[in-house]
């Protein structure tokens, strides 16, 4: 444990801040610090991703997980007026009796994860291709997927937004 | 990568998915569960990406990282659209208040 301290500390920490920031995620009663709580986990797992060789990955996850989700949450929440002082008081009793069970069962389930005996695995050399080369030669039809799935979006929203339009006349 | 390492990252993954599901069983609040399920997805980005580690794979998986993502990002812009809809009907995001919903 101690030459685990030594020579991966900043793994420990981030991954560490990671899971805190998860259970603040869930354990907050106000919604804009759960929102907040999300942020920092997307941070942790942008830099958890930098220490396991994918830049690429990590600057989306920074980009558009920590920053735009993060920007459309708020937004919502600003919207919809759900954060007031009396909804927060009148929920507060109700989540302690549901949340509670979280942090034991957060333990338990870490200790028995964490007996499993696990080997040492050899640094691998990279065996496949560049990030660029994978996505524009392999996996080309993933863009295809993508822009279909992000076509798709734009038009859900578009047509949820006319539909809303329709019943205010 | 050490074993030891390799423990707490798996943990470390095991234990946000597990908060994660946890949120989106409990909660009747609709942004609440949205928000569970951006942690689950955190944690199979982190699995993901520790598997092309260990495999030294890492261009393939971090494509489908990025695939993971923008599916990720369509499905919460999705979301809540429908829920800011749901909060013009009934002046809410409980659940539990979309029962009364017909048609």
């Amino acid at each position: 444990m101690s030459d685990l301290l030594e020579n991966h500390i900043v793994d420990v920490i981030v991954l560490g801040t990671l899971v805190l920031s998860a259970v603040w995620a869930v354990l907050s009663p106000r919604l804009l610090r759960a929102v907040i709580g999300l942020a920092v986990a997307s941070c942790c797992v942008t830099i958890a991703l930098f220490r396991l060789d994918s830049p690429l990955a990590g600057v989306f996850e920074l980009s558009v997980c920590a920053g735009l989700i993060s920007a459309v949450f708020i937004s919502t929440i600003s919207l919809s007026q759900l954060e007031t002082e009396e909804s927060i008081a009148g929920a507060s009793k109700e989540r302690i009796r549901r949340y509670w069970y979280l942090p034991p069962l957060l333990v338990l389930v870490g200790i028995a994860v964490f007996q499993i005996r696990l080997v040492d695995f050899p640094e691998v050399a990279r065996v496949g291709k560049d990030v660029r080369q994978v996505l524009w030669t392999e996996r080309h039809l993933d863009l295809l997927g993508q822009v279909t799935v992000l076509l798709a979006g734009a038009f859900g929203v578009v047509v949820l937004f006319k539909e809303n339009k329709k019943h205010e006349r | 990568m050490n074993a030891e390492l390799l423990s707490v990252y798996i943990t470390a993954i095991v234990l946000v998915a597990t908060a994660g599901l946890y949120y989106l069983l409990v909660t009747t609040n609709l942004i609440r569960a949205v928000i569970g399920l951006e942690l689950v997805t955190k944690a199979v980005t982190v699995g993901l990406v520790l598997a092309g580690k260990l495999t030294g794979n890492t261009g393939l998986t971090q494509t489908l990282v990025i695939t993971l993502i923008v599916v990720e990002v369509v499905v919460m812009v999705v979301a809540v659209g429908l829920i800011l809809l749901g909060h013009k009907h009934t002046n809410g995001v409980d659940v539990r208040q979309l029962r009364n919903i017909k048609g």
